[in-house]
């Protein structure tokens, strides 16, 4: 046994515990994730005992992880966290905003820490402060105004996590935590009774059952001052004295009646003598030793475990039915997808030339092929989706600390944040939420005094929703703040030297706060309002293929819409033909096409055509010339016109043909080979050939000139 | 081959723990909390169950408890897996019936030594 056990240790020893950092990395993020949005959500006054329990759980995650890796110092600051967690979970204190807040602001640093550990950064977060705010808190005194220098009351924090002395709550000095045991019992439930009366009796204390594995007893554990007689004096009402046991686990320990624990206080495990399963009494049990693990000494006193069997969510469920993959795979893995989409199209194609009687078979297969690489593409693109979640998340938080530093009251209100989003475009979609929300919550929500004055309710509320509308997906940014004044915009505009007459529509009124520079706050604040706000917003969602719109109606508040495409990497285009070249169009910003009489364009000063639809002029832009493909027939036929539109304009594109609908893999031109003016990208179609995809926000600002 | 439950709901604890004892010849079966080693101890064999103690919806104490009700595992070593080591904690655990306890953060060469005293 000797030499297995030497095997072991070497082989213990060896194994290099950095290839799973990245695991414990990826983990206390989600911890941290999960433990931040319980924070927000917890209600300091009526703390639910379960959330209590999962926030704690998170941070001893962490500081499990953190001291098992060896990261000290994330090790040291989450076993602060948790100390205090844990005095709240066992209401030895009452939980409060501060505590709130210097765990918001500990979660903060853990991030730096991980981000430094994993190389990320370089940052340092003040965590001995931080340390020394929470057990400042944790004695159940109120923060210090000053938390500059760590208290001297504070536990100096020793490497990795070393001990922690746990003061008795001060406020029960005399309490004692006993252990009932009540049996055997013909009827168990007589116990019950016993239960009952001691919660009858007022300031005696707590008591709650405790799991027992025989059927005619019963074990509580009690908290309480009152001394053995008196319990034992009030328990023999119900069930004679022979059968009451208590135990006090604290005074058995001090006085070692029990079998003694191999191993004791201090080493670093140990086995119950005599226990199921436990090493013969000749192995002896390993001395206590100091070398190697840091062992908790006077570690907090565990509280009898509430075992409780209700589903609680959590990620550890559903953990074991999801599987981590790298996006390098899945984008490789989309890749492939779209190379077969375009060799099935191209077999589409070849197939339409086949007499249909006599290839009926081939053509079967290739009908199956084509639904069969719909859904395979669907369900590859399904994989890159994540839930809105991820992004709405954060704002909780960031709205929390900003309602703070304005003086506001919002509460915020998310809907649909299981709505699904490709990875790429949640990524860039958050920076241009994140200041619609700052937009709302600065220029759009009121002081409390102000809405009350006006009617309102004290707290303004923010809705942030997200859905599904077509083939696109609609992000609403609403307040009901103090909305947009049809007034004050116009004469900005006309300060800016923009033309904006009195005639402009609303929409077009709103629009104009998305023009360059164009900020409304009469204070310029630091939290929104440097100018290059909404501006910015919108550059950002159109690089996406997004649109914004907004509506407001003055002293009720206004709304954000963005609305974007579901995806990067694939869209549904519309393909033209103009003179020999085929392009692409992008459907979603199609309005129309229709057939005109070449006398029906109106050619203006500098060559600009104007083409009359429906009593409107719209600008006409003659993709032969932007492109310089000439055609060679010049009057075959009647030109076609495809009206699309883009930042909120609308252009009449000159087109030789409408060739059909077809989805279209994206290839990034950029990448490829360099930025092109009026061209967004290029795909392959069936035929192999290559196809560019129109700008259409480009034509449209072309036409602007 | 011998069977061993890791139950942890930490993913790199049990990706730790269970790299370190497939290393050392033995089969690892996971499970993530105290209600799922309880399911996966009805359908495999286990010779050793090594659990964190805390979890969601069943802590290690609470598995032991279980456990030991069962036949099956009247005699099978439980070893708890522990930040906390205090007295305290060592008393709960031995009335829940583990065999022993091992305080994290531990290195794998403790855990192989400590799993070798107890597995038979």
């Amino acid at each position: 046994m000797g030499e297995m056990m030497n095997e072991g240790h070497n082989l213990g020893d060896n194994i290099d515990l950095s290839q799973f950092y990245q695991i414990f990395f990826e983990e206390a993020g989600e911890n941290l994730d999960q433990m931040e949005q319980m924070l927000l959500q917890l209600d300091v006054e009526q703390a639910d005992d379960e959330e209590l329990n999962a926030i704690f759980r998170c941070a001893h995650s962490i500081k499990g992880g953190g001291a098992t890796f060896g990261f000290a110092d994330v090790a040291e600051l989450t076993h602060q966290m948790e100390s205090l967690l844990d005095k709240l979970r066992r209401h030895e204190l009452q939980p409060n905003a501060a505590m709130v807040d210097v765990l918001l602001e500990s979660s903060d640093a853990l991030r730096l820490l991980l981000a430094r550990h994993q190389g990320r950064s370089t940052a340092t977060p003040p965590t001995d402060a931080l340390v020394a705010r929470i057990a400042v808190l944790a004695q159940g005194e109120p923060e210090p105004e000053l938390v500059a220098a760590p208290p001297a009351a504070a536990p100096a924090p020793s490497a990795v996590i070393a001990v922690a002395i746990d003061t008795p709550p001060a406020a029960a000095p005399a309490t004692r935590e006993l252990e009932i045991h009540i049996g055997p019992l013909e009827n168990p439930s007589e116990a019950d009774c016993i239960a009952e009366l001691f919660r009858d009796i007022p300031g005696l204390g707590e008591i709650s059952p405790l799991p027992c594995d025989q059927k005619d007893r019963r074990i509580f554990r009690a908290l309480t001052t009152a001394s053995d007689t008196d319990l034992l004096d009030l328990f023999t009402f119900h069930v004679s004295k022979e059968q009451i046991q208590i135990v006090d686990p604290a005074a058995i320990l001090a006085t070692q009646t029990v079998a003694p624990v191999a191993g004791g206080e201090g080493t670093a495990f140990g086995f119950f003598e005599g226990s199921p399963g436990s090493p013969p009494p000749s192995a002896p049990a390993r001395p206590p030793e100091t070398g190697g693990t840091p062992s908790a000494g006077a570690a907090p006193a565990m509280a009898a475990p509430k075992v409780d069997a209700r589903a609680v969510p959590s990620t550890a469920q559903l953990e074991s039915s999801t599987l981590r993959v790298s996006v390098s795979k899945v984008d490789q893995l989309i890749n492939l997808v779209g190379e077969l989409v375009i060799t099935q199209a191209m077999l589409a194609q070849k197939s339409r030339e086949l007499d249909s009687t006599a290839n009926q078979p081939l053509l079967a297969g290739l009908a199956d092929l084509d639904r069969n690489t719909r859904d395979l593409q669907e369900a590859v693109m399904s994989i890159r989706m994540i839930p809105m979640s991820v992004v709405f998340n954060r704002f909780p938080r960031m709205l929390r600390d900003l309602a703070g530093k304005l003086g506001r009251k919002v509460e915020l209100i998310t809907h649909g944040e299981a709505t699904e989003l490709d990875k790429g475009l949640i990524e860039k979609i958050t920076d241009p939420l994140t200041h619609l929300i700052r937009n709302s919550c600065d220029h759009g929500i009121e002081p409390p005094e102000e809405r009350l004055a006006k009617g309102k309710t004290e707290h303004g509320t923010i809705t942030l929703s997200a859905s599904h509308q077509g083939g696109s997906i609609l992000i609403e940014v609403r307040d009901d703040g103090k909305g947009l004044s049809r007034q004050k915009l116009l004469q900005k505009a006309r300060e800016k030297g923009m033309d904006a007459p009195d005639s402009l529509s609303d929409p077009e009124v709103w629009g104009l706060i998305l023009a360059p520079g164009f900020s409304t706050a009469e204070v310029v604040t630091d939290v929104s309002g440097r100018g290059v706000g909404m501006d910015v917003v919108k550059k950002n969602i159109a690089s996406l293929g997004g649109t914004v719109e907004i509506d407001s109606a003055e002293g009720y508040g206004m709304s954000v819409k963005v609305r974007l495409p579901l995806t990067l990497a694939i869209m549904d285009g519309m393909t033209v033909r103009v003179s020999d070249e085929v392009y692409i169009l992008p459907l979603s910003s199609v309005i129309e096409s229709f057939q005109i009489n070449p006398k029906d364009i109106n050619t203006v000063a500098q060559g600009a055509q104007l083409v009359k639809v429906r009593d409107e002029y719209m600008p006409v832009i003659e993709l032969e010339r932007v492109f310089q493909v000439p055609r060679f027939e010049y009057n075959a036929a009647s030109p076609i016109m495809v009206v699309v539109e883009a930042e909120g304009a609308r252009v009449a594109l000159m087109v030789d043909e409408l060739l059909g609908q077809q989805q279209v893999v994206i290839k990034n031109l950029e990448s490829n080979y360099r930025k092109v003016p009026n061209i967004s990208g290029a795909t392959i179609l069936g035929d192999g050939k290559v196809a560019l995809i129109l700008d259409t926000s480009g034509l449209v600002r072309r036409s602007r000139h | 081959m011998q069977s061993i439950l890791a139950v942890d709901d930490s993913a790199s604890m049990r990706k730790m723990v269970s790299f370190t004892l497939t290393g050392a010849g033995f089969h690892v079966v996971e499970a993530v909390d105290g209600q799922d080693a309880l399911e996966k101890a009805q359908t495999h064999a286990i010779d050793l169950v090594l659990t964190d103690q805390n979890m969601p919806r069943l802590d290690g104490l609470g598995l032991t408890r279980r456990l030991r009700e069962h036949p099956k595992f009247k005699n099978t070593p439980i070893l708890i897996l522990t930040t906390e080591s205090s007295d305290l904690m060592k008393q709960a655990g031995r009335s829940a019936g583990a065999t022993g306890w091992l305080v994290k953060p531990f290195d794998p060469g403790r855990l192989i030594e400590v799993i070798q005293k107890v597995i038979r």
